[in-house]
């Protein structure tokens, strides 16, 4: 622990970079996911076998591979990233998926009833989707997303293999530099995360207690 | 609710415009995948170099190393696996405990535990243990696993009715031969399809041993690129092509495998013949069993920390 402190700025830079991905994925992934899976329930086949193809495959696709593309693969072909935006889009392609799965699963618990009936007061699919369903799916939809958000908090460590300084590697290095101390350091950076996880997790818990609808 | 009921049965109306739309959208696709295909030239993805190791025997050299990294890569996951079911039973187990001086500091404890990056932990066990690339990878993924398994298992047994463990007790088990034998069972039952989910999360995580040093599959194909680099020979496009479709391969192939237990596993049971030849009718799973079940258990492959597993915790 006494290291963490006295290193405070690194643990700080660490912390920051762990933040700002996370904030920067779910900000462009969050609306993606959305949109992936209205495409996964909508009436265009094309637009379905798109998003189907796009989820099933980044969900079945290790975190670390999709790394690999971005810090290694797309430079050799004269596409140079600069690596925390490379691990921005790494994380954002593999999480949108775990967004769309996430909503599609909160459409999916909206009672049939309701659609049926706004089907039959004469309203389109988008009128369907954006009056009635989602703002239902809302509510059920939102602990759900924010598990997504913290599985994300805790995904920005693999950033570390890939050149990004977050809090893993704030770990990684101060246990090279005070050995004595590794223990406490780990036991800190741990904490670190928990930091971030376990409030979110509160939020979860009061949401699904506060919201769960009897159907 | 499936997609169906969002739209009317089309019309040839609908039909004509929906085929419009698809059609304007495979074009956009394809020009969208043909920028992207243009740009991969311009960079010279598809010069024959990049390419022509599948034609040479140096490709048996390489698919062998791969070989040997995927071998790495399952049994990784293999021994975890084992051992992550089992510490999860004995976290469940534990979890349950009737002394609080045994149920708080575990709940702390797996509250840790899935709270932090499995990374953190390969990293911890492997400087803080020295225990070797390959056991830090097992280890970490044990832990973290087994307490996640072990929540689910808790969840499942919470969501059977009260009536089973009473029973147990009543006919003299004790409580630990009644969560042994009567709770455990029906909970895995329940759990299945979430546990199998998470397997195969965790065959995903042995792809974080690339970072700690495990000579995993993706760690070896990043060696061998480097190595064919000093050749001259750029092959990391080519090389990621391949690890995707080998990951892919065995992913869906396991994804396949977990809906179908899913499909099986919400059946009601059907059990074979009485004694005298009858058989007796099917008991309902209670409610709230059914509930965690209409759940594809493939959406829940994401954990959080904190949350209690769905409707059980």
């Amino acid at each position: 622990m006494q290291a963490i402190f006295e290193n405070l700025p690194l643990w700080l830079q660490g912390m920051g970079m762990t933040l700002l991905l996370t904030g920067l994925v779910t900000l462009i992934g969050l609306p993606l996911g959305v949109l992936l899976a209205g495409m996964r329930v909508s009436p265009v086949a094309a637009l379905r076998v798109v998003a189907a193809v796009w989820t099933e495959i980044a969900r079945n696709t290790p975190l670390t591979l999709v790394f690999f593309c971005t810090a290694f693969v797309l430079p050799k072909l004269g596409i140079v990233l600069d690596f925390t935006v490379g691990a921005v889009i790494a994380l954002t392609y593999y999480t949108s998926a775990f967004f769309a799965e996430a909503v599609r699963s909160g459409i999916n618990s909206v009672p049939i009833g309701q659609a049926e009936a706004s089907r039959s007061i004469g309203l389109g699919f988008g009128q369907t989707m954006t009056l009635v369903v989602l703002p239902q799916a809302f509510r059920s939809v939102l602990p759900p997303l924010i598990n997504v958000i913290i599985a994300l908090v805790k995904n920005t460590s693999v950033a570390m293999g890939f050149f990004v300084f977050v809090l893993v590697s704030v770990a990684q290095r101060l246990s090279n530099v005070y050995g004595d101390q590794s223990l406490q350091i780990f036991f800190g950076i741990a904490l670190s995360y928990l930091l971030i996880t376990v409030p979110l997790g509160q939020l979860v818990d009061h949401l699904e207690r506060k919201w769960s609808v009897q159907r | 609710m499936s997609g169906s009921v969002l739209f009317d049965a089309p019309g040839p109306n609908a039909m004509r415009r929906s085929r419009i739309l698809s059609i304007v959208f495979a074009v956009a696709a394809v020009v969208a995948v043909g920028l992207a295909v243009y740009q991969l030239w311009l960079g010279g993805a598809f010069y024959q170099d990049r390419w022509d190791i599948f034609g040479q025997p140096e490709v048996w050299f390489a698919a062998r190393g791969l070989m040997a990294g995927l071998g790495t890569t399952l049994s990784i996951a293999g021994i975890a696996a084992v051992g992550a079911i089992i510490l999860g039973t004995i976290f469940a187990i534990l979890r349950n405990a009737l002394t609080p001086w045994v149920r708080i500091p575990i709940t702390i404890v797996l509250e840790f535990f899935r709270g932090m990056p499995v990374l953190l932990m390969m990293l911890f066990i492997l400087i803080v243990f020295a225990s070797g690339a390959y056991w830090a990878v097992v280890w970490a993924l044990i832990v973290y696993n087994g307490a996640i398994i072990g929540e689910a298992l808790r969840a499942g047994m919470r969501s059977l009715p009260k009536g089973q463990r009473e029973s147990g007790l009543a006919i003299g088990l004790t409580p630990l031969r009644t969560t042994l034998e009567i709770e455990l069972p029906q909970a895995f039952r329940i759990m299945l399809p979430i546990i199998l989910a998470q397997l195969i999360v965790l065959l995903k995580d042995t792809s974080l041993g690339y970072i700690v040093g495990s000579p995993e599959i993706i760690r070896i194909g990043r060696q061998l690129v480097d190595f064919y680099d000093r050749q001259g020979g750029p092959y990391a496009l080519s090389m990621f092509f391949v690890l995707l479709a080998i990951y892919l391969a065995v992913n869906l192939t396991l994804s396949a495998l977990v809906r179908w237990v899913h499909k099986r596993v919400s059946r009601p049971r059907k059990g074979g013949a009485n004694l005298d030849g009858t058989r007796t009718e099917a008991v309902q799973l209670p409610t709230e069993a059914l509930r965690q079940q209409q759940r594809d258990p493939m959406a829940d492959t994401t954990r959080y920390p904190g949350a209690g597993m769905e409707g059980g915790g």
